[in-house]
């Protein structure tokens, strides 16, 4: 048994996200970080190694200095690493890069009692849409919005968190989970493990390595496998800057509350 | 090399909308998808069909149409009572590949973002997450980018031209949905089309569009059709053990009409920080949002969230206690009608959107402003 955790490196939006004259993003200048819903999914299947003994396995797809992640996160626990990485992987959208990344689980293998794990969503796109389009390609069943993993056997019990409550669902091995932050508190990267991780697998995969699988063919990768097109990318303008009150005592209250009576909105 | 039979976009016709039912209930985002669907089809001059699927769910069709769709096709079944990825999946993309409409819209909630990328990878068509404008018609686009955008009026004019490359060849994007949606937390817009496949499918985010107004004379009117469609047990790989709604009644922020968030701001006293605004929000008659540093802190749960992670509001007024504005909490509320931020610090990014401003602390101004308002109201 095994667990196949799918993360991503991304820019940190908290930080300063610097936009190009043409509306790109800056990446080259931006701070990444691991996608934080994908850290609670590595913790999931740390929790589940903690208790089963089983291998956790991530996999990632991205430009070569997303090794240093995978490093991190063998330094956490994971014992395996892959990079899924070629040029000619580059402007796939969701579509393709679920497609690759499909053929990629599918060439390291995935077992009756495997489960694949990814994060609810990624900062940078916010899209939530590579999980499912993954368990689509290899025929699996998914569970989103994971709020709670029970394993008994080939059987794995959890929640579908909704806006209005959860779904208790039942499904069996092999399947796929998206998991939310409620679901668990990611550990930190151990002490011994840091150095150790330099020694720890980590197999590249390129489009050389996967290219006999049938998922990949040149019209279902990168741009020519993107069903999508971006028309135009733009930064939205800001808002004029509104009246600053003077002074913050009772009377600016009363003034305030004057006004919003006058304009009819309370 | 894989052949695609959603190639020829002629052959595709019709806007659709999945009209997601919980126990039997339409969803409030299922009447503004709707309502924006009516918009274009007729830009598009063809039918807007709503597609429900449930189990007796034929009664609450007609509303539907009292919102503006000519059709609603039901897929009725006991398998479909309750949601299952795999029951809903195949039966939405089996009737996709037989009456091939040419726009296909979910509702971005939970369960319309675990549906659509299923059927969008299925049916191999492209999908854009959570949008939050959609337009076809380009003359109604172009003065949607002049409004909404910084871009240049060189960049406007090449757009406006409907001619654009698609791997090498040139495109016209005429009939094509034009579906704009926020990426890298609410500092990027981004405007996708699906130029070469159909149907063109979008999640939009719930409480964004508008919602006409309801015509009982249209609900009357509209044709329910059922859909006809092979489902087995066997096809269902997810055993749903049990539905249970949260206990405590969940927080209505897209609803609301006043809305007072707290962020980091009350951290030195998180109670009496959240107990104010609870009085200021009682004496509107609305209700207490966060930021995400409050719901991340556990000071609020997760459905008071506001901003680009959370819920996009639009209340008549919002009151923004002790946030400081990040670019992600702007996203959520700066479409509100009026704004007023609280904060000590002057130079908060929260004042760039803010109506009114007050520079001070939190725990003084707010009892104020609640009498304030309190006198202001008994005054009427």
């Amino acid at each position: 048994m095994k667990i196949l955790v799918c993360v991503k490196q991304v820019p940190d939006t908290s930080g300063v996200v610097a936009v190009n004259p043409d509306g790109t993003l800056d990446r080259a200048s931006m701070e990444t970080i691991i996608n934080p819903d994908d850290l609670n999914a590595v913790e999931a299947a740390l929790q589940l190694k903690d208790e089963t003994g089983c291998k956790v396995v991530v996999v990632t797809m991205g430009p070569p200095p997303a090794e240093g992640m995978l490093r991190e996160l063998e330094a956490m626990g994971a014992d395996e690493a892959y990079l899924i990485s070629d040029r000619v992987f580059g402007g796939s959208d969701t579509y393709a890069t679920s497609q690759i990344i499909a053929a990629a689980l599918h060439k390291i293998g995935i077992e009756d009692d495997d489960v694949v794990m990814c994060g609810r969503q990624a900062i940078d796109g916010d899209t939530a849409q590579v999980g499912p389009q993954i368990a689509e390609k290899l025929h699996l069943p998914q569970v989103t919005y994971v709020g709670d993993i029970h394993k008994e056997g080939n059987k794995i019990t959890c929640k579908r968190m909704l806006e209005d409550g959860y779904m208790t669902i039942e499904v069996e091995t092999p399947c796929l989970l998206t998991c939310i932050k409620e679901l668990n508190e990611p550990r930190y990267m151990s002490v011994g493990r840091i150095m150790d991780s330099y020694s720890m697998p980590l197999t590249v995969l390129d489009n050389e390595a996967l290219k006999d699988e049938p998922l990949i063919d040149p019209t279902t990768i990168g741009l020519k496998g993107s069903p999508t097109n971006i028309l135009t990318s733009f930064t939205p303008p800001q808002k004029g800057a509104g009246t600053m009150l003077e002074g913050n005592g009772a009377e600016t209250c009363q003034k305030l509350a004057g006004i919003l009576a006058e304009k009819h909105i309370i | 090399m894989p052949t695609y039979s959603n190639t020829n976009t002629a052959a595709y016709k019709n806007v659709w909308v999945f009209c997601e039912q919980r126990e039997g209930k339409l969803m409030p985002t299922d009447f503004e998808l709707i309502s924006e669907g009516r918009k274009l089809a007729d830009e598009l001059g063809v039918k807007l069909c709503g597609l429900l699927l449930g189990h007796n769910v034929e009664g609450i069709a007609k509303e539907l149409g009292g919102y503006g769709a000519d059709e609603v096709l039901v897929a009725d079944d006991p398998l479909l009572e309750v949601y299952t990825t795999d029951g809903y999946t195949k039966v939405i993309c089996d009737t996709v590949e037989d009456l091939k409409p040419e726009v296909l819209l979910f509702g971005a909630t939970n369960i319309g973002r675990d549906l659509g990328p299923r059927c969008a990878a299925r049916l191999h068509t492209g999908l854009c997450a959570d949008c939050t404008h959609l337009d076809v018609d380009m003359p109604l686009y172009m003065d949607f980018l002049k409004a909404n955008s910084t871009l240049p009026e060189n960049r406007l004019d090449l757009i406006a031209k409907h001619t654009v490359k698609v791997l090498g060849e040139d495109h016209d994007t005429t009939r094509d949905l034009k579906m704009t949606r926020p990426a890298f937390g609410g500092h990027l817009m981004a405007s996708i089309i699906c130029p070469r496949f159909r149907p063109a499918m979008a999640t939009v985010r719930p409480g964004v569009l508008a919602k006409a107004p309801f015509d009982q004379a249209k609900a009357d009117a509209v044709k329910v059709t059922p859909v006809k469609f092979q489902l087995a047990e066997s096809d269902i790989h997810e055993n749903v053990k049990e539905v249970v709604k949260a206990a405590k009644k969940l927080v209505d922020l897209v609803g609301a009409d006043y809305i007072v968030s707290v962020g980091r701001g009350i951290s030195k006293d998180v109670d009496t920080g959240i107990k104010l605004a609870q009085e200021l929000a009682d004496v509107l008659g609305g209700v207490v949002g966060g930021s995400r540093v409050a719901i991340d802190s556990g000071w609020l749960s997760a459905d008071h969230q506001v901003g680009q992670t959370g819920k996009t509001v639009h209340p008549k007024i919002y009151v923004a206690l002790g946030i400081s504005g990040s670019i992600q909490h702007k996203a959520g509320m700066s479409d509100s009608e009026c704004i007023i931020a609280v904060n000590k610090n002057p130079d908060a990014p929260i004042f760039e959107v803010a109506d009114y401003g007050i520079t001070g602390d939190l725990f003084k101004v707010t009892p104020l402003l609640t009498e304030a308002i309190k006198a202001e109201k008994a005054n009427k």
